[in-house]
C-alpha cells in the first residue's frame, strides 16, 4: 500500500491534538493531518457540559464544548485537515501510521508523530472491588457520556466512590437530573479532586464526602441493590467492624485516570511507571526520535488549559525538529524525590529554559519544593498548599542549570 | 393446540446445546428451555476454558472417556464450528519427591485413559516450554489446549438452531408432569410445553430437574471457584496453562492463557449452597494471587482487569465423595435422558456426552437421519485478526468494518451489528460482549459500551429501559434524561 507522506500526523482531535495542530499550522507547518476516531473533534470535552474551562488559557469560563469549539473554529478557519471517524490501528517505530475508516485502510508516512490520545478511566476490575457484578456500576466518565451525549439516565439512588473531579461533577449533574446522591467515599485521607469542585459540586448540594472510606462489597444479582462501605486504616486496608450497608441502585467510580498508550507501547516507546505516559525529554519527545506526546496521553492534567498549553509547547518542538532534523541531546535525568509522585519531562539538556510539571504524593501545607542538582538546591519554591489533585509547574531558567548532573525534585516542610 | 416436541432439553449450556446439536442430526422436533437470557451465563461460561487431556480422572469413568474423546477430536470440532482453539499443551509443575511420585501416578492414569503424549520433563525442558515458570520438573501434556467457552457454547447453540432447534430464553422449568398419553408437560412462567422426550442438562439445576422427572436422591453440591483476569500485557509470558500437582478431586489453582491473549488465575474451590451468587471476595483474590505466584511470578495487581467466578455442579455420595458423570435413561422415568453432575471436564466432554445421550435415545426408538443437517457453523469474522490486505478488502466489501467501536479489542461496527442480530436472538450487553470481545479489554467498555447500548436500542427497536446487562432485571438505565 502506498503511504501518504506528511510532515506531522497528530493522533487525537481532542484539546491536545487540536492545540498542537493549530500552533504547528501557524508556524508554517501546514502539511499535517489530525486523526480523530469520533465523528466530531473535541475529544472528552464534548461530554463536559459544565463550565469552568478556559480560565487560564482564555481568561473566561467556558463549557467543555465551547472550549473545544474555539480550537475547532480556528482549525477550520486555517483549513487544517482533520479526519473524523478514523482510528489509528498501529504506529511503527519509523513513523508509519496505519488508520482505518469507512473509506478504507490508509498508511501515512510521517516525519513527526504527535501522540495526543488522552486518557481512560480506571475500572472496577482494575481496583478489584469485591462482590457481585450487577448492572448499575459505572465509571464517572461513562455515566457522564450516557447522560450528556446519549440521553440515558443511569440511576436514581447513587453512591460515588472516589473524589476525583469527574465523580464530583457527576454528583452535581445527577442531582440536577433528579437523582439522590447519598454520599461520596474516598479511600485517601484527603480529597483527590480540586477544592473548587468540592465546594461547587458537593457542599452546595449537601452531598457528604467521607474520607478514608471505601466500598468493600458490591451487592446485587441483576441491578445493583447496595454497597458495603468500610473505613480504612492508614495503609488503606479496610478496618473490620466498620462495615456499613448503603442501599443504592447506582455506583459511580471516580478512581483515577490512566494515560492511553497502547499505540505508544506497540511502537516501542518507553513508559513512565508513575505517569503511565511516555518518558519524554524537555521537547516532549519520546525515546523514539520524532515521536512526541502531550496532554493526558502524557500525564493526567488537572485543567484542560494546561493540556492546550503543553500541546502548544510540543508544537514548537515539532517545528524545530522538522526544521533541524534533530533536537538537543537530553542526557540529564529528572527524578521524583521524597514527597513527589512524578516529574515531567524525565530528561533535559541543561542548555535551555524548561518547565517542570509535577504532582506531590500527599497534601502539604507551608512547604518548600526544592529542585536539586549535584546535591545542591538550584531552585526553591515556597508553597502555602500543595495537594496531589493539583499539577505544579516550575519554570527553570537555563542559567540555573548545569550541563551535567541529574535533577531531583523533593518537598520539605 | 400447543406445539408438541419430540425432545425438550432443559438447560442450554455447553452440554444442552451439544445435545441439541447432536440430536438435530435426526428427524426430531427439538426445543431448548434455558432459564437465563443466553447460553453461557453460568457454568459453561465460568471456568478455566481449558481443553483437558484426560489424565486426571479414574480409568473407566465417563469423565475419563468423554474427556479423552473430546480432547482428541477438538481440532476438527473447532474447525467445523469456526471457534478459536489452541492446542497449547499444558504442564503440571512439581518440586518434591512426593510431587514426582504423584505426577507419575497421574501419568499412568492418563496412559490407561488413552491420553496421548504425556511425559515427565525435567527443569531444562520445562523452562524451554514456559520460561517464566517456577518448578523443578513437570508432567507435560502436549495435547491439552485452550478454547473460548463463550464462543464454543454459542457456536453449538447456533448450529443447533440453524438445524431447526428452537431456543427459548428466560424459560425456567418449574414443574414436570407426565400426561395420560405418555407425553411430558413442562411448565414455565411463560406457559407450558409438551414433549415426548425430556433431556435434563440443567447444570446446577440438574438435581432439581432429576427429582421433577421422578429420579430423586442425587445430592448436588456447588463447588465455587473464583478467578482473576490479567491484562494482555502479560499474555506473552505464559504460552500454556501451568498447574500445580493435582489432588484427587481438585486441579488446584493454576494460571491459564486465554485464546485472546489474557491470563486467568484460579480457581479456589469452596462448597456453596447458593447457586446464584457469583461474587468474588477480597480474601479469594488475595489467596489466588499468592498461591499462583508460587507457579508463575508475573501476577501483579496493576495488571488486574476483572474477576469472575463459576460454580461446578458436583454429584456427591453420602460420604461426600465426588462421583462420576451420570448419563442415564432410567425405566422409572421413561423417555428421559438424565445428565447429572456434569462438572469439569464437561466443557471438553460436551460432544461425547451428547453422543452418549443420543445413543441412549437410539436404543429406545428408531432415529431417522436428518438429510439436511449441516454440521458447519460460521462465526463473525474478526477484523483485528486479519492482515492489512484482508482488512482493506473487508472495508471495501462492507464499510462498517472500517468503524472501530471497541478500541482495546479492536472490534468494528460490522462485527457488532452481526452480534446484535445473532442467530439466537440474544440482545444483552453480555451477549454482545461474548460474541465480539467488545467491552472485554482493559478499559472494560469505558469507550465502547455507550455505542453498544445505542446499537441494541436502534437495531432491535427496544425501549432504553429494556437494555439489559446480563440477567433478567439487569437494566442499564432508568429511562431517558429528557423524553
Amino acid at each position: 500500500m502506498n503511504a501518504v507522506r506528511k510532515e506531522a500526523v497528530i493522533i487525537g482531535g481532542g484539546p491536545a491534538g487540536l492545540a498542537a495542530a493549530v500552533r504547528l499550522y501557524r508556524k508554517g507547518i501546514t502539511d499535517i493531518v489530525v486523526i480523530e476516531r469520533e465523528d466530531t473533534p473535541g475529544g472528552i470535552l464534548r461530554q463536559c457540559i459544565h463550565d469552568g474551562f478556559g480560565l487560564t488559557r482564555f481568561g473566561e469560563a467556558l463549557s467543555g464544548p465551547e472550549y473545544a469549539q474555539r480550537f475547532i473554529d480556528e482549525a477550520e478557519e486555517l483549513g487544517i485537515p482533520y479526519l473524523t471517524g478514523t482510528s489509528v490501528i498501529s504506529v511503527s517505530p519509523d513513523k508509519q501510521v496505519t488508520t482505518v475508516s469507512r473509506s478504507g485502510l490508509a498508511v501515512w508516512q510521517a516525519k513527526a508523530v504527535v501522540l495526543a490520545m488522552g486518557c481512560r478511566e480506571r475500572t472496577r476490575g482494575a481496583l478489584a472491588i469485591p462482590g457481585e457484578r450487577p448492572a448499575g456500576v459505572f465509571t464517572a466518565g461513562v455515566a457522564q457520556a450516557y447522560i450528556n451525549l446519549y440521553n440515558a439516565m443511569v440511576g436514581k439512588e447513587v453512591v460515588i466512590l472516589g473524589s476525583g473531579d469527574i465523580g464530583m461533577i457527576m454528583a452535581r449533574r445527577m442531582t440536577l437530573e433528579g437523582a439522590h446522591v447519598k454520599a461520596v467515599f474516598e479511600i485517601q485521607p484527603y480529597p483527590s479532586g480540586l477544592p473548587r469542585n468540592i465546594q461547587q459540586c458537593l457542599n452546595d448540594y449537601e452531598i457528604p464526602l467521607f474520607l478514608s472510606h471505601t466500598v468493600t462489597e458490591i451487592h446485587g444479582r441483576s441491578r445493583l441493590t447496595g454497597v458495603t462501605v468500610s473505613q480504612v486504616d492508614e495503609n488503606r486496608k479496610p478496618i473490620p467492624g466498620t462495615e456499613q450497608y448503603h442501599a443504592c441502585d447506582t455506583l459511580i467510580l471516580s478512581v483515577g485516570l490512566i494515560p492511553e498508550n497502547e499505540l505508544t507501547l506497540d511502537m516501542g516507546a518507553k513508559l513512565d511507571e508513575h505517569t503511565h505516559g511516555a518518558v519524554v525529554d524537555e521537547c516532549l519527545q519520546t525515546n523514539v526520535a520524532g515521536v512526541f506526546a502531550a496532554g493526558n496521553a502524557l500525564h493526567v492534567h488537572d485543567l484542560v488549559d494546561f493540556v492546550s498549553m503543553e500541546a502548544e509547547q510540543l508544537a514548537d518542538s515539532v517545528a524545530e525538529y522538522l526544521k533541524n532534523g534533530e533536537l538537543p541531546a537530553c542526557l540529564i535525568k529528572t527524578q521524583a524525590g521524597s514527597g513527589v509522585n512524578h516529574v515531567i519531562p524525565q530528561r533535559i539538556s541543561g542548555i535551555r529554559d524548561i518547565r517542570l510539571s509535577l504532582r506531590v504524593s500527599k497534601p502539604y501545607q507551608n512547604c518548600q519544593i526544592y529542585v536539586m542538582q549535584n546535591g545542591s538546591a538550584i531552585k526553591t519554591v515556597k508553597v502555602r498548599k500543595a495537594a496531589p489533585a493539583e499539577m505544579i509547574q516550575i519554570p527553570l531558567s537555563k542559567d540555573l542549570l548545569k550541563t551535567q548532573g541529574d535533577l531531583e525534585v523533593c518537598v520539605q516542610c | 393446540m400447543k406445539e408438541r416436541y419430540d425432545v425438550l432439553i432443559i438447560g442450554g449450556g455447553v452440554v444442552g446445546s451439544a445435545v441439541a446439536r447432536e440430536m438435530a442430526r435426526y428427524q426430531l422436533k427439538i426445543g431448548v428451555l434455558e432459564k437465563e437470557l443466553d447460553v453461557c451465563y453460568e457454568t459453561s461460561g465460568r471456568n478455566s476454558a481449558v481443553l483437558h487431556g484426560g489424565f486426571a480422572y479414574d480409568p473407566g469413568t465417563k469423565k475419563a472417556e468423554c474427556c479423552v474423546e473430546g480432547c482428541l477430536e477438538f481440532d476438527a470440532v473447532a474447525k467445523e464450528l469456526d471457534v478459536p482453539f489452541k492446542r497449547t499443551g499444558k504442564v503440571l509443575v512439581g518440586n518434591t519427591g512426593e510431587d514426582l511420585a504423584s505426577l507419575k501416578r497421574t501419568l499412568e492414569t492418563g496412559r490407561i485413559n488413552g491420553s496421548r503424549g504425556l511425559e515427565i520433563i525435567g527443569e531444562k525442558r520445562l523452562h524451554e516450554l514456559v520460561p517464566a515458570v517456577i518448578g523443578n520438573f513437570a508432567l507435560y501434556s502436549p495435547n491439552s489446549g485452550i478454547l473460548d467457552p463463550f464462543q464454543y457454547t454459542i457456536a453449538l447453540a447456533e448450529n443447533a438452531k440453524k438445524n431447526g432447534v428452537d431456543y427459548y430464553f428466560d424459560h425456567e422449568v418449574t414443574g414436570i408432569r407426565r400426561l395420560p398419553d405418555q407425553a411430558y408437560e413442562l411448565s414455565t412462567a411463560q406457559g407450558s410445553f409438551l414433549t415426548r422426550w425430556v433431556v435434563n442438562s440443567a447444570g446446577l439445576g440438574c438435581g432439581k430437574i432429576s427429582e421433577m422427572l421422578g429420579i430423586p436422591g442425587y445430592r448436588i453440591d456447588g463447588s465455587k471457584g473464583d478467578y482473576i483476569v490479567l491484562d494482555k500485557r502479560v499474555g506473552p509470558l505464559l504460552p500454556m496453562p501451568v498447574y500445580p500437582v493435582p489432588s484427587n478431586t481438585y486441579m488446584g489453582i493454576h494460571v491459564t492463557p486465554t485464546v485472546d491473549g489474557n491470563v486467568t488465575v484460579g480457581p479456589n474451590a469452596e462448597y456453596v449452597d447458593d447457586f446464584t451468587y457469583y461474587g468474588v471476595p477480597q480474601k479469594s483474590m488475595d489467596y489466588l494471587a499468592q498461591s499462583a505466584s508460587t507457579l508463575w511470578p508475573h501476577i501483579r495487581t496493576s495488571d488486574y482487569i476483572r474477576n469472575y467466578s463459576g460454580i461446578l455442579p458436583k454429584w456427591l455420595d453420602e460420604n461426600g465423595v465426588v462421583q462420576d458423570f451420570v448419563i442415564e435413561a432410567r425405566d422409572e422415568a421413561p423417555h428421559t435422558i438424565n445428565l447429572v453432575g456434569i462438572e469439569s471436564p464437561g466443557l471438553t466432554g460436551a460432544l461425547p456426552i451428547a453422543r452418549r445421550a443420543v445413543r441412549l435415545m437410539a436404543e429406545r426408538e428408531t432415529l431417522y437421519p436428518n438429510a439436511s443437517f449441516n454440521p458447519r457453523r460460521e462465526g463473525i469474522i474478526r477484523f483485528s485478526e486479519q492482515n492489512d490486505e484482508r482488512k482493506a478488502q473487508l472495508i471495501r466489501e462492507n464499510p462498517d468494518y472500517g468503524e472501530l467501536v471497541c478500541r482495546c479489542e479492536r472490534v468494528t461496527k460490522a462485527e457488532l451489528l452481526q452480534a446484535v442480530h445473532n442467530p439466537l436472538g440474544v440482545h444483552t450487553m453480555a451477549g454482545i460482549k461474548y460474541r465480539t470481545r467488545s467491552m472485554m479489554g482493559r478499559c472494560q467498555g469505558g469507550y465502547c459500551q455507550m455505542r453498544v447500548a445505542r446499537m441494541i436500542c436502534e437495531e432491535t427497536g427496544c425501549d432504553i429501559r429494556d437494555v439489559l446487562y446480563a440477567r433478567a432485571g439487569s437494566s442499564l438505565f432508568t429511562g431517558r434524561v429528557r423524553e
